[in-house]
């Protein structure tokens, strides 16, 4: 199994998750069947809001452990590790860029960058955060805390500090949700250039026609997750478990 | 960023609690450290007081500690007189012939050693006489003995030093018998040089002035004993003041007769006629009997009718266990309250700002973090706080002693120098502050162990 998976960059197997609703009632979130990208590949997830892109997410991020399936990244296999080493992969491995951006307020730009690097146990690259942040566009801008800068400043220093480890899957979740227009293309480039200049792949999830026309494959979550169907129950506002957002 | 760091950029975001906390922390210890300091000067200085070169104390029967305050510390109510003839008896040798020879009068049983004598070869006997003051400082009259056969120090090993001039002497050319050496603060309060000349006031601080004064001739470096508040004068020249004439009494009765009390003619300062033996009185005797006779001779002393010896080690450390060490302890005890309260703000502002950093802490998770990690930035919060806060309290608590200095001195003879540790106890601040810092990291560490990651995202 493991020869035949060598080639993907990411490969999801029968994954499923499900939340415990208030009543008791067990509420299917994700349960696809197959899911695949290549290395390098850029790839947008489209969906309705709820409709468990922010959960697929978390659950390839280790954030939120998958109940059944199976989760490979360069062929390795996580849905079995501890939550410490999924904490490691996450690390050294994985980019996470936020909807709402999530500086660290008590941090310069460069201190987020860095603090980016403070977790994979590796040694930290100065000059990497410093280069990463002169490339997003922000060299005069390194000391400045997040509250002395504009949204799309925040947006770029989020990208750079995503891509500080050097991951090898970059996974943004509506990362242009809070951007005006005029900045929303502006980060779009700047991810997905990013990503191509470091030969990472991307997981882009938005519900913007505009973000995905920029992308040569976009996928429909409701066409690979079974469990989308549920949704239209209409439940929201998950509260049990790791539930409430989606 | 280190963990270190990362915990350090925390405190800095949140400086006005931060500080405010680590203030509480910082008078809690400083409070633990200013007990510590003045119970260790205190504990230090009485035993190191005690400790003068010399084994016993001879007075009138009395309180035994108010020989020893009245005696070494120069503190209390001088007690009452003892006859110089009974001094003598502890003169080692020929001593006590010999002193009848030198300074003349009638004693009985003239012709033979002292009672105490065999107790004494190779010791000292020292009198003291003592009533007056110099302004506000003790006067003390003794022999030149004083500064030649005690010493000082930690160890007991150091000769005492005049920073100017010398010793007085028995008697001398240009002031027959009235020399005088000033301790090192006494000298600085009253302005005294060598050359001047000190009244000695009698029985109290308002006392009449005598109208004969003392030259000083030397005054002692500092030694942080009291006697660097004392005035002492010749003895020989203290007999000829006005009043210090003990009056002849009746053998059977014990009554003072009457007009007796006058001195010799003298015909000017120099003139050498010394008081008689008999018309002498001394306060205390402080004696250095030989080897391990000073045991035997306090029980031979303790069971005479008028005089009590007195060992000032043991009434030391009875006093230190009996009053200072309790008391120390129960200070301790309300301070380390204090730090515990201090301990507990550190609990609740860390606590409280968990809730706002929910988002932070599931961000650093979402980068790498794991649990482990955040922990660890939690409990470094917490400890930085305590430390930082101890740290500042230590040094308030040192420097307020030594500043203490300009009032404290001068009522206690003791002086508090810069970071000197008094207490060895005070070496269990840094893991006691270690262990509180821990302690109040460990609530707000367990809620951020257990934010829930993808909720608070």
């Amino acid at each position: 199994m493991a020869k035949e998976l060598t080639g993907k960059l990411l490969e999801i197997r029968d994954l499923k998750k499900s939340y415990t609703e208030p009543t008791g009632g067990v509420l299917p979130i994700l349960d696809i069947p197959y899911f695949a990208m290549d290395r390098s590949e850029q790839v947008v997830l489209r969906g309705e809001s709820g409709g468990g892109k922010t959960t697929l997410l978390h659950v390839i991020s280790g954030l939120v452990p998958a109940e059944s399936g199976s989760i490979q990244l360069e062929g390795v296999e996580l849905s079995g590790f501890s939550e410490a080493k999924r904490d490691r992969i996450r690390a050294a491995k994985l980019g996470y860029v936020f909807q709402t951006f999530n500086l660290l307020p008590a941090f310069t730009a460069l201190e987020n960058v860095r603090l980016g690097m403070s977790f994979a146990g590796k040694k930290i690259d100065r000059e990497r955060a410093k280069d990463l942040l002169e490339r997003v566009g922000l060299a005069d801008r390194m000391h400045y805390l997040p509250g002395q800068m504009s949204v799309g400043q925040q947006q770029r220093v989020s990208v750079a500090r995503a891509l500080a480890n050097r991951p090898i899957l970059l996974l943004a979740d509506e990362p242009t949700a809070n951007v005006d227009p005029a900045n929303q293309d502006r980060i779009i480039e700047l991810i997905a250039r990013s990503c191509e200049e470091e030969s990472v792949g991307l997981l882009l999830v938005t519900h913007s026609d505009a973000v995905a026309s920029r992308f040569s494959r976009v996928e429909r979550l409701e066409k690979i997750n079974q469990a989308t169907g549920n949704q239209a129950t209409g439940f929201r506002g998950l509260s049990a478990g790791v539930g409430g957002v989606r | 960023m280190n963990l270190f760091s990362i915990a350090l950029r925390n405190l800095k975001y949140r400086k006005l609690a931060s500080f405010l906390t680590a203030l509480s922390m910082a008078l809690g210890v400083a409070l633990v450290v200013l007990v510590l300091t003045i119970s260790g000067v205190i504990e230090k200085s009485l035993e190191r007081t005690s400790n003068v070169g010399y084994n016993l104390i001879i007075g009138s029967k009395g309180s035994p500690l108010q020989l020893v305050f009245n005696t070494v510390f120069f503190l209390s109510k001088p007690v009452e007189n003892i006859p110089y003839s009974y001094y003598m008896e502890y003169l080692p040798g020929e001593g006590r012939q010999q002193e009848l020879a030198r300074i003349g009068g009638e004693i009985k049983e003239p012709e033979r050693s002292g009672l105490y004598s065999f107790l004494m070869k190779g010791g000292f006997a020292i009198p003291l006489c003592m009533g007056d003051y110099v302004d506000q400082y003790r006067c003390i009259a003794t022999t030149p003995a004083y500064f030649e056969l005690l010493k000082h120090g930690d160890r007991n090993d150091q000769d005492y030093v005049f920073s100017q001039g010398r010793n007085f002497v028995d008697y001398s050319e240009e002031n027959g018998y009235f020399e005088a050496v000033v301790g090192s603060q006494v000298a600085n309060t009253l302005g005294l040089k060598i050359g001047q000349e000190i009244f000695a006031s009698h029985g109290a601080e308002s006392g009449e002035s005598h109208g004969q004064g003392f030259r000083v001739v030397g005054i002692l470096g500092p030694t942080g004993t009291p006697n660097d508040r004392g005035a002492f004068v010749n003895i020989e020249g203290f007999y000829l003041l006005e009043g210090h004439v003990a009056p002849d009494r009746d053998e059977e009765s014990g009554l003072e007769k009457a007009g007796t009390a006058k001195g010799p003619e003298r015909e000017g300062v120099k003139s050498r006629v010394r008081l008689p033996v008999e018309k002498r009185e001394v306060t205390a005797i402080l004696l250095k009997p030989n080897g391990f006779a000073a045991i035997g001779l306090e029980k031979q002393v303790n069971k005479t009718k008028f005089a009590q010896a007195v060992s000032p080690i043991a009434q030391i450390e009875g006093l230190l266990g009996i009053f200072v060490r309790p008391l120390r302890w129960a200070l301790l005890a309300l301070t380390s309250l204090v730090v515990i309260v201090s301990a507990i703000s550190i609990l609740v502002s860390i606590y409280n700002s968990m809730n706002e950093r929910k988002k932070d802490i599931a961000v650093m998770r979402a980068l790498g973090a794991s649990r482990d990690h955040i922990t660890a930035i939690i409990l470094l919060e917490s400890l930085l706080i305590a430390l930082a806060g101890g740290l500042i309290g230590w040094l308030i608590g040192h420097g307020l002693g030594p500043l203490s200095n300009p009032w404290t001195m001068p009522a206690t003879g003791v002086k508090i120098d810069w970071f000197a540790v008094q207490s060895q106890w005070e070496w269990w601040i840094v893991p006691g502050l270690i262990l509180v810092g821990t302690l109040a990291g460990v609530i707000p560490a367990v809620s951020a162990y257990r934010t829930p990651v993808a909720k608070s995202l």
